[in-house]
């Protein structure tokens, strides 16, 4: 009698592991789509507004896809691998997804490509991890990536800085992490090409508070410093830079003046004018699609950001992408996915920013934005687009063997020395 | 425990007889239910629900040696358990060419070894603190090591950690396999199970407990409670080092994130949550976190779920500061005075 509830549990424990595993996808039945970001933590809100690009794209599909209902799973991770690989496996292995996608940061891409070598029967779509790696070391088969990544959202900026701002000789500043190395590899790729010359490379670890020492050795004869940092590390810098007296212009990487840096607190934003940047969208982009996107993500989400950011827009074109290629064919996903997997290859999306289309390794071609802080005449500032480089590969546009040879973006490489 | 005590019959008969004869059908019938447990399930429910308990169940088994047996309450058991498998990545290699790449069978217990000797130097620094300084040092420690590995690129990668962490093959027998891996999960498990149980009536587990009651008794009587205090640390980081390897196996990567200031704190919630009177308190608390952790977003879905796993960890420790062993504790008290006073006349 005592034990009785012991012996319920594991009864009850026994009949629900014996429920799990017997559902199987037929044509009438919902698809089933898992969605992961990272809604805890410090990227809590721009996981949040990863979402919101997801729910975009499931709307303008009004909740069904080829006649089958869209079932949504969501699942949160904290921005460590660890978490978005437990998520990740909740949702294929538990709640039996068909369409995974996600996750939301570069080390999450890795661990969750790696997973889906494991799980051949989902069909992977990237969420907005940007990491090099993800589609070119080692990709799998079943991963999708129809945004782009850390190396290619810096494509034209080398050569926007060297030819538009005059910058011959740089000093590049950056956090000590992998998504500030593949930025970079971008960067110099172009910059160094051109004849442009990096004095040199320091890193300083994330959450860096005091900046005093890099400032110090900051050297003298620089047009510009290439700054790839994000969040409260740039504001931090900043605002020492400043009171040390330094006058150098600012070349910002994706996330370095972004719309919650711009809009940050403080005297020394007028500073950031003109500092250019690239990335994988811009606010004010005027073309008629992405204005109408804009439009209805600001009528969709009153208390959402202002316009949609990086994350709503990766994570958009991807479940777009998914939704598409599953329209395509009809919402067939026997012989292991083969004819949705074949319609996403050969997918000519149009997205707000253009047409995308996948590599052979399942990597996105897309377009990439150069823009400048510019004053908006009421005291706000905004990036303005100033070009757009049309279908940026992962390659920059070289041979992929001469750009493998180069190696992975890494803390060391490319190799300031090559560039001076 | 106090139970478990007292319906052992104190004969002075060997330990495997005393052993068999302590075993309740329950205690069997547990035991078969672990066993047969992932062949009734699949790899989501062996891996994710069945193996991870298991490991934080043992790290957090950790912190119930020290904090139920010795009254030392300490934030940075999951810090060992970390250090433990950033070590297996360090001696062992990991992905990308990271790692000096030593066979396992070198890597490995040195790997628990290093961890161990770091869990005895936090035990020689913090046992000289009492409660809530305890507390404080052992998460100064921690806080530590996490902005260490954060900022450290030679040794432990910074930010990046490492990747492509695999158990490796023992004996021919693939631990890769969800099956395998659980069962060896299991066998750590038990055998921390086993370890702290016996503890609680040997000696030395006696004295620890002594110690907690009242060290300046123990110290009249001649115990040296401070070698007592930082055995204690050293023990309970060998049972963390064995969770850390375990877990480092089953995400296949360690990074900052996993020794960051939120795991450090689930260990503390999962001991409190499943009780720290008896060491099957820490399993109970990891099922329940791991449970509420991997669904808590199905049952409210949005923003919210958190605030879910809060209340939930809320009510529990509200009604029961001694966790779920505590509620269950009353509830069979409550069960059991009704048919005891008519049938049976046990001394409690």
């Amino acid at each position: 009698m005592i034990h009785k509830p012991l012996a319920t549990t594991a009864a009850s424990a026994l009949a629900l592991a014996m429920t799990i595993g017997t559902t199987t996808a037929h044509a009438d039945e919902p698809i089933r789509i898992g969605v992961l970001a990272t809604l805890e933590g410090v990227f809590a809100a721009s996981g949040q507004d990863g979402m919101r690009g997801f729910d975009m794209a499931v709307d303008r599909f009004d909740g069904e896809v080829a006649g089958r209902e869209i079932q949504v799973y969501r699942a949160s991770s904290d921005a460590s691998p660890d978490s978005a690989l437990s998520a990740a496996r909740r949702l294929v292995e538990n709640d039996e997804v068909d369409i995974l996608i996600g996750p939301l940061s570069g080390s999450e891409g890795i661990a969750v490509k790696n997973y889906a070598h494991e799980q051949p029967q989902v069909t992977f779509l990237n969420g907005s991890s940007a990491a090099q790696e993800t589609t070119l070391d080692n990709p799998a088969e079943n991963f999708f990536r129809f945004s782009t990544e850390g190396v290619q959202w810096q494509a034209g900026l080398g050569t926007y800085v060297y030819e538009e701002k005059g910058y011959e000789r740089v000093a590049i500043l950056a956090e000590d992490y992998s998504f500030p190395y593949a930025q970079i590899m971008g960067f110099m790729t172009e910059f160094c090409d051109l004849g442009g010359t990096v004095a040199e490379k320091m890193f300083v670890p994330l959450e860096t508070r005091d900046y005093s020492s890099v400032i110090a050795r900051m050297p003298q004869d620089i047009d510009a410093i290439y700054t790839v940092m994000g969040g409260s590390d740039i504001l931090n810098f900043l605002e020492q830079y400043q009171q040390m007296g330094g006058e150098a212009p600012l070349i910002g990487g994706s996330i370095a003046v972004d719309q919650t840096i711009l809009s940050a607190e403080g005297p020394d934003r007028d500073y950031l004018i003109g500092t250019p940047t690239s990335g994988p969208l811009a606010d004010d982009w005027d073309d008629p699609e992405f204005v109408a996107w804009q439009e209805r993500y600001q009528e969709m989400f009153p208390d959402g950001l202002g316009s949609p950011g990086l994350f709503a827009h990766a994570y958009y074109v991807n479940t777009l992408a998914a939704l598409t290629a599953l329209e395509e064919v009809g919402g067939e996903l026997g012989d292991g996915h083969e004819a949705l997997r074949d319609a996403l290859q050969n997918l000519e999306l149009d997205t707000p920013t253009g047409v995308v289309q996948v590599d052979h390794n399942r990597q996105a071609i897309a377009d990439i934005f150069i823009t400048e802080v510019s004053s908006d005449g009421e005291g706000g500032l905004y990036n303005r687009v100033v070009g757009v480089v049309e279908g940026v590969n992962q390659t920059l546009g070289f041979p992929e063997e001469e750009f493998l040879a180069n190696g992975f973006a890494a803390r060391d490489n490319p190799p300031v020395e090559e560039c001076q | 425990m106090a139970s478990v005590l007292d319906e052992t019959p104190r004969t002075n008969d060997g330990t495997l007889a005393r052993l068999v004869r302590s075993l309740r059908w329950y205690y069997v019938a547990m035991i078969a239910f672990l066993l047969i447990y992932p062949l009734i399930t699949g790899g989501f429910w062996t891996v994710q629900i069945g193996a991870q308990t298991l490991i934080l169940g043992t790290i957090a088994l950790s912190l119930m040696l020290l904090a139920g047996y010795g009254g030392m309450v300490s934030l940075s058991q999951l810090t060992i358990a970390g250090l433990a498998g950033y070590m297996i990545a360090v001696f062992g290699g990991a992905s990308g060419g990271l790692g000096l790449g030593w066979p396992p069978f070198v890597a490995i217990p040195m790997a628990i070894a290093v961890a161990t000797l770091f869990a005895t130097l936090v035990g020689v620094i913090s046992v000289r603190t009492e409660g809530i300084y305890t507390i404080m040092i052992t998460l100064a420690v921690g806080m530590a090591f996490y902005f260490f590995v954060l900022q450290n690129r030679e040794i432990f990668n910074a930010f990046d950690g490492f990747a492509g962490l695999r158990p490796p093959l023992v004996l021919g027998i693939n631990m890769r396999e969800a099956n395998n891996f659980y069962f060896f999960c299991l066998a750590i498990a038990g055998f921390g199970y086993c370890l702290v149980l016996y503890l609680s009536r040997a000696p030395f587990g006696l004295a620890l407990q002594a110690v907690r009651d009242n060290p300046r008794r123990m110290r009249a009587l001649g115990f040296n409670i401070q070698a007592h205090r930082v055995a204690a640390h050293a023990l309970a980081g060998f049972l963390a080092a064995l969770g850390g390897m375990l877990l480092v196996w089953m995400n296949g990567q360690i990074s900052p994130g996993s020794v960051g200031i939120a795991p450090l704190i689930s260990i503390l919630i999962i001991a409190i949550l499943g009780g720290i009177r008896h060491p099957v308190g820490p399993f109970i608390g990891a099922l329940i976190f791991v449970l509420l952790d991997n669904f808590a977003m199905q049952l409210i879905g949005g923003d919210r779920f958190n605030t879910v796993i809060g209340l939930i960890f809320l009510v529990i420790v509200l009604f029961s500061p001694d966790g779920v062993l505590g509620l269950w504790k009353m509830f069979r008290n409550r069960l059991r005075r009704q048919p005891q006073d008519s049938v049976e006349s046990r001394t409690e």
